[in-house]
């Protein structure tokens, strides 16, 4: 098997937009679920958020960061070439339906499965916030995607190079604030901002759900490695999320967990860009 | 002289000819296959033990129903691509079978000779023939003319496979379906590379191929299309899906990183290859690692841990090894590469650092106390007999159930409680029409033998209603 890369682009620094031909993926996407790629034979399965598909041309787009071995070499990749693998929807799509108002936060990357999500809220008849941010205005993606999705549109750095200086968090508490009555927030981004979003927000007569970006293999529930306590449960995020109550969910483990293998992801990286520079890549 | 070479060859015919093997002390540290293989020789002496029953018990001990004495037969005249023939006429596994089969509690079983003395090697006889056939160059037989029937097939396991082969020999047109990006299930998955080397997987998959089957990877049925969309564009499913959701035990402190469950820990291992360091997936390398578990699943993991390169690695088993459920020969193996078993033991908490990294197994004895359901006496703990094995990596393998994925959209399928399907265990018919089951999908997880034999009597019945149709 083997799926073409029809677009690359370098949307943020470090941060590449990939349009993929996957047409039985495509077929079946919906917003809140998650694929699998792997680049080669040698490659590790790694999850990302679906950031958008297009049924009619058989296309799922995916918006990934530099951060790993996989994801920088990745970015090597160019538009015409293949992965090897690529398999999904995963997960159980997000729970959208018509609720009135609906808050959605998303932080660095993790505005690019909001984005689907923005769409879908939108189309159902929900009026929709959006409040998106990045460290810098360098960093802030699908700013103008997500202004067409959104009946409005927040924006805030952590250094004030654009909009709000400030978290993400801050312009939702005003909002919650406000007295504008909002049934449900959506945070999605790193587990430390959707824990203090998830704290900030618990307070208020909302729902609050978050998406979950474990640490898994197969993506169907056959490894477990991407289970989260919730409600005092385990769970698996393949399956039975990647959208928990935020309320429910215990970040602590799963920032724990997703550390697992932080050492030799770090090595692993470090070895690669060594190899980048000796011409072997 | 004559006399005395009678003697001694009867003695010899009593004894099996031994598997020549990788010795325990270097083979705890490689991946490569522990059993190397019958040389010719080896086969021809085994073969000559076989006494041609004319009403030949073995053959009723197998799930697929070999022909034992007639493969063995012309190996004795050195016909070893008829044995072969002979063989496939009823199984498509034969070099899988010949090495992950519990021969031992099947056609060896049931062996006359085992009566007084060893049976016939018969498992290391079907896999000299199909080991033979591989360096030969396979044959692939001549396909009957299609029926305009198309079949899917959902998992690629050895069910699946199985089916597959059977329904494409009859004349139907056969997509396989799997989730992962290689066929195989289980065979890929989950038995090691040292039990089971995956390029004879692959072989195995190819001959599949070349029948004419149709192979869709990356394809889970549940999310891309569901049981019921299958039904309206194929005129029958075959579910070989297997038992891939992993049972926890839900002790305090099994989220702790270096907690695996077998399958992931041996789903890096083997489909991964987290062994190599060519390959780019990761698994924690235990220092001390300890397996929960008595069965095959538990054996696997703990001899792969032992390969990563673990210092100690145990088997805690909260029963007695009589009441194991592993084959006898996994047991002796994993004993004599040097793993440690703790038995009468179970897990009751599992410990761990400030970094959330898992520490030691706190455990308590057991007794064995009245028979249970399943006939095994079943163990009680000993109070305040608790004590801790320090463990970095810790594998929970105490079974799966099937993955409830691909019940999303298959109206009108019955399931039992445990999640199991309910099927007609002779020709796998389920509650939906048009769609048969098989494997551990039906039985929960069991053994590659009995998904095959299952995998081959729904072909049976699925031929028999399209023909109806």
């Amino acid at each position: 098997m083997a799926y073409k890369i029809l677009k690359k682009e370098e949307i943020a620094p470090s941060v590449h937009r990939m349009v993929i031909d996957a047409p039985d993926v495509a077929k079946a996407a919906k917003a809140g679920q998650f694929i699998i790629l792997r680049i080669d034979e040698k490659g590790e399965r790694i999850p990302l958020t679906i950031a958008d598909f297009d049924k009619e041309k058989g296309t799922v787009t995916i918006i990934f960061q530099e951060m790993g071995k996989t994801t920088k070499q990745l970015a090597k990749f160019s538009a015409g070439e293949f992965l090897e693998d690529f398999v999904g929807p995963l997960g159980t799509p997000a729970d959208v339906r018509k609720l009135g108002t609906v808050i959605l936060v998303g932080g660095g990357i993790g505005v690019a499965p909001l984005y689907p999500q923005a769409k879908a809220y939108s189309k159902v008849g929900n009026k929709v916030i959006s409040i998106i941010g990045a460290r810098n205005k360098d960093l802030l993606i699908l700013e103008e995607e997500m202004k067409d999705a959104s009946s409005e549109l927040y924006i805030a750095t952590d250094d004030g190079s654009k909009g709000h200086h400030g978290f993400v968090t801050n312009i939702m508490k005003q909002i919650l604030d406000s007295g504008e009555k909002v049934a449900r927030v959506v945070i999605i981004g790193p587990p430390i901002m959707m824990k203090v979003g998830a704290g900030v927000a618990s307070p208020y007569d909302v729902e609050i759900l978050v998406s979950l970006n474990s640490i898994m293999v197969d993506g169907t529930g056959m490894c477990g490695g991407c289970r989260v306590t919730v409600d005092g449960k385990t769970r698996f995020t393949c399956v039975d999320g990647p959208e928990f109550d935020a309320r429910k969910v215990d970040f602590v483990q799963l920032m724990n967990r997703l550390a697992m293998y932080r050492g030799e992801e770090a090595k692993a990286a470090e070895k690669y860009e060594e190899e980048c520079r000796c011409g072997l890549h | 002289m004559q006399e005395l070479n009678g003697e001694k060859t009867s003695k010899a015919k009593k004894e099996r000819i031994p598997m020549p093997e990788q010795p325990a002390e270097e083979r705890r540290k490689n991946f490569n296959e522990v059993a190397l293989g019958y040389t010719k020789e080896d086969a021809l002496a085994e073969a000559s033990r076989c006494l041609s029953c004319k009403e030949p018990k073995c053959v009723e001990g197998c799930p697929v129903n070999v022909d034992i004495p007639g493969f063995i037969k012309l190996i004795c005249e050195e016909d070893f691509s008829g044995a072969i023939e002979k063989i496939k006429g009823t199984n498509a596994l034969p070099a899988i079978c010949g090495r992950v089969c519990p021969q031992e509690t099947q056609c060896e079983a049931l062996c006359v000779l085992g009566k007084k003395g060893q049976s016939v090697a018969i498992g290391r006889l079907e896999r000299f023939c199909a080991d033979y056939e591989h360096q030969q160059g396979v044959k692939v037989p001549e396909i009957p003319e299609l029926t305009g029937k198309k079949v899917a097939v959902v998992g690629s396991g050895p069910a699946g496979l199985t089916a597959a082969a059977d329904l494409v020999k009859m004349g139907h047109k056969v997509t396989v379906f799997e989730s992962l990006h290689k066929a195989g299930g289980v065979l890929s998955y989950g038995i090691p590379e040292f039990r089971l080397p995956k390029e004879i997987v692959r072989q195995e998959v190819k001959y599949i191929k070349q029948l004419g089957v149709e192979f869709k990877l990356n394809y889970i049925i549940g999310r891309i299309k569901t049981l019921d969309e299958l039904c309206d564009e194929f005129d029958a499913v075959f579910m070989g899906t297997g038992a891939g959701l992993p049972s926890f035990m839900g002790i305090p402190g099994e989220n702790f990183n270096g907690v695996y469950s077998a399958n992931e820990f041996l789903t890096r291992v083997n489909l991964m290859k987290a062994y190599d360091p060519e390959y780019d997936t990761r698994v924690r390398l235990g220092k001390h690692v300890v397996v929960v578990g008595g069965g095959n699943v538990a054996m696997d993991a703990a001899r792969s841990a032992l390969r990563l390169g673990a210092e100690e690695v145990s088997i805690v088993y909260r029963r007695g090894e009589e009441e194991m459920p592993a084959r006898r020969e996994e047991i002796e193996h994993a004993k004599e590469e040097g793993i440690t078993f703790r038995l009468l033991t179970n897990p009751v908490r599992i410990l761990g650092d400030e970094k959330f990294n898992a520490t030691a197994v706190e455990c308590i004895k057991m007794e064995l106390g009245e028979p249970d359901k399943s006939g095994r006496r079943s163990p009680v703990p000993v109070e305040g007999s608790e004590f801790t094995i320090p463990a970095d990596v810790v594998v929970i393998a105490i079974g799966t159930s099937p993955n409830p994925m691909i019940f999303k959209g298959s109206e009108g399928l019955d399931q039992n409680k445990k999640g199991t399907v309910v099927a007609d265990e002779e020709t796998g018919a389920t509650s939906k029409c048009g769609v048969f089951a098989g494997g551990d999908v039906v039985t929960g997880a069991a053994t590659v033998i009995s998904a095959m034999g299952a995998g081959k009597k729904a072909a049976k019945a699925i031929d028999e209603y399209l023909k109806e149709q």
